[in-house]
């Protein structure tokens, strides 16, 4: 310091030289990352209107680089002119699709409910399962967390063809509901632990049974975690495959089996495989736009105590 | 009610243990135990509101979620480890053939199990960078910025997407060696002939870099909540005292995002540790298993051989491993976040 407070326009300046190059060196970041982030997608899109011609040049506009085609759409049988013919492929497409959000809808469902539960349970009463407490039983719903899927898939694979539950739609959403229920626990227990006793403690005294108090006080209330949960694990039941790689043949397969069948057989036609898989990723896509906050939320659960 | 569950369950028992053995009556599946089992749990639930009135309503809340673990982790678990000791070729008509520690033995000889469990520790150790980018990408989320929402949704858009379509997208497509947009950059750059998954490690590096696009939103999300909890008032207040930006990170923010960090960095890692869809689609652990992880090795091995008894041990010793591997970790974070 010199002394010159008052007159110090050309530091002031520097100043703000520096502040203008902190701004451009951010958003060059954030929009790099931005585009790192987008352009598979985007590379996705654009190939399913492509032809051979162009994927071979590498054209990358549409309009400007090539004329996009129905190629890739057509030979799914969802282009403008097939849509009303018969397709196989469209037939078998839809199949795999309602498989995949039967599956990961009730999966997610069952586990939201027995999470939920469960959550507060642990959250408000003190349980003594004989050497287990609370600090334990939570431990063992979260433990299963670890629990690499490998370990479970091959007896799964034994017990469930013993079971007659094989390439079942309901034996991937026992499976997909023990997978994602260590998480809604972990979500919803920091939810309920959030909601102060008083508010139930006031409900039975108004004459309001432990489950009536929580079906109409704490239900509402926890609404947007369990939102949240249910989101997140219809991304992860949704995207799964290893299980339903192993599990499934014909009948129960879901969508990402079907992609990832295709890209041994079709890995030359890019137009098609690149118009399966974006009609495999659009639900999340539209999913992660819309419900982003919830999701977020979520996934922050846990991080901060 | 007690005792009529506990006899549903005996009765279903009997009835199933005489299908296996010596009686024929006419069973084909094992799914009437399975029903008597639904029909038990119920029971027993019932069973508890009844006998122990509000005590038992409370244990209703718990009672469900436990009985679904308990039969879909902790049994097949027990029957995995009864599958583990010995040799069972699904295809073969001999069924199971109690080998002993033969499985052991072959493990111990098979050069490809312990190359995929060295792949685990560098894909593990791939955590690190990533953790340091998702912080970058936080603190520049976090920062004074226009247009946070729409930055937002595109920094999590790798997350959503199914790693199925993924390695199609990236792996299959754009690191294409002839038209891949990816192929066509490096080769700009001047990297004459790029192969991504020609030599170990740069297939390894590519798998591991698709790998970390997909998942880096995750640890940045859990960061940026961490940082958004931190009071604004500390970082002015050090502004205040005269420290330039960066130790004000290094001595404000770091330390206290310590216990975030931890959780994020733990929890990705046993997200890592089941990495196995982007290896099977991509690679089927090529070039000669040096991107294998565990879980693609084992698919692999029970899809060429369906020895569901090897594979089995092979998961199992894997299991033993991350469970040693993460008590430590934790036992190690939680002493490190006491001493600050």
């Amino acid at each position: 310091m010199t002394g010159q407070i008052f007159h110090d326009s050309s530091t002031d300046l520097a100043h703000r030289a520096r502040w203008l190059s902190g701004r451009v060196a951010i958003y060059g970041a954030l929009i790099l990352w931005a585009v790192i982030c987008l352009f598979p997608i985007y590379w996705t899109i654009t190939t399913s209107f492509k032809a051979a011609p162009d994927v071979m040049k590498g054209h990358l506009v549409p309009f400007l680089d090539f004329a996009p085609k129905w190629l890739g759409w057509r030979s799914l049988g969802l282009s403008p002119n097939t849509i009303g013919a018969e397709s196989t492929v469209r037939a078998e497409f839809l199949v795999r699709f309602t498989n995949s959000l039967v599956i990961s809808v009730s999966s997610s469902a069952l586990a939201v409910a027995l999470g939920s539960l469960a959550a507060y349970g642990l959250s408000r009463f003190s349980y003594r399962f004989g050497f287990m407490r609370n600090s334990d039983i939570s431990f063992f719903f979260l433990s299963q967390l670890i629990l690499p899927p490998v370990v479970l898939a091959l007896p799964f694979l034994v017990l469930y063809k013993e079971l007659a539950l094989l390439d079942t739609r309901i034996g991937l959403i026992l499976l997909y509901t023990l997978t994602v229920l260590p998480i809604v626990i972990w979500i919803m227990r920091d939810q309920f632990a959030g909601i102060p006793t008083e508010l139930e403690e006031a409900a039975m005294v108004d004459g309001l049974s432990i489950w009536g108090a929580f079906a109409t006080i704490i239900l509402p209330i926890a609404l947007p975690g369990m939102v949240a949960a249910l989101i997140l694990s219809l991304v992860l039941t949704w995207n799964e495959y290893f299980f339903a790689a192993l599990l499934t043949s014909t009948h129960a397969n879901t969508l990402p089996v079907m992609v990832a069948s295709q890209t041994g057989s079709q890995g030359i036609s890019w137009w098609s495989m690149a118009a399966l898989s974006f009609a495999a990723i659009l639900p999340l896509i539209v999913i992660g736009v819309v419900l982003e906050r919830y999701i977020i939320k979520g996934m922050a659960a846990g991080a901060v105590k | 009610m007690w005792g009529s569950a506990a006899a549903l369950a005996l009765v279903a028992l009997a009835q199933t243990l005489q299908v296996t053995g010596r009686l024929e009556l006419g069973f084909t599946t094992w799914r009437p135990t399975l029903y008597a089992y639904i029909l038990w749990a119920i029971a027993l639930c019932w069973g508890q509101v009844l006998t122990r009135g509000e005590q038992g309503k409370r244990v209703l809340f718990v009672l469900p979620a436990a009985l679904f673990v308990i039969s879909l982790v902790v049994f097949p678990l027990l029957f995995g480890l009864l599958i583990a000791f010995s040799d069972w070729n699904l295809a073969s008509p001999t069924g199971r053939k109690f080998n002993g520690l033969d499985n052991l033995r072959q493990m111990w000889g098979d050069p490809f199990y312990w190359n995929a469990l060295t792949n685990m520790v560098w894909y593990s150790l791939a955590i690190i960078v990533e953790y340091a980018i998702a912080f970058g990408l936080a603190l520049l989320l976090n920062a004074q910025i226009r247009g946070r929402k729409f930055f937002r949704v595109a920094f999590l858009m790798p997350l959503m997407l199914s790693p199925v379509a993924v390695s199609w997208m990236v792996g299959k497509s754009m690191l294409e060696i002839r038209f891949g947009p990816l192929a066509r950059l490096a080769r700009a750059l001047g990297w004459d002939n790029p192969s991504f998954f020609g030599s170990a490690e740069v297939a390894r590096a590519t798998i591991m870099v698709m790998d970390a696009w997909t998942y880096i939103p995750f640890m940045m999300i859990m960061i940026l909540a961490g940082l958004q909890a931190i009071p604004r008032e500390l970082q002015e207040a050090a502004r205040v005292d005269g420290a330039s930006p960066w130790r004000g990170f290094w001595e404000v923010t770091f330390p206290l995002m310590l216990p975030v960090s931890i959780t994020a960095i733990l929890i990705r890692l046993i997200f890592k540790l089941k990495l196995a869809d982007i290896i099977i689609n991509v690679t089927s652990g090529g070039p000669g298993g040096a991107t294998d992880s565990v879980t693609s090795f084992i698919f692999r091995e029970y899809r060429d051989r369906s020895n569901v008894g090897y594979g089995t041990l092979l998961a199992m010793v894997y299991l033993v491993l991350i469970v040693i591997a993460m008590t430590i970790l934790m036992k190690l974070a939680e002493r490190w976040t006491r001493q600050r």
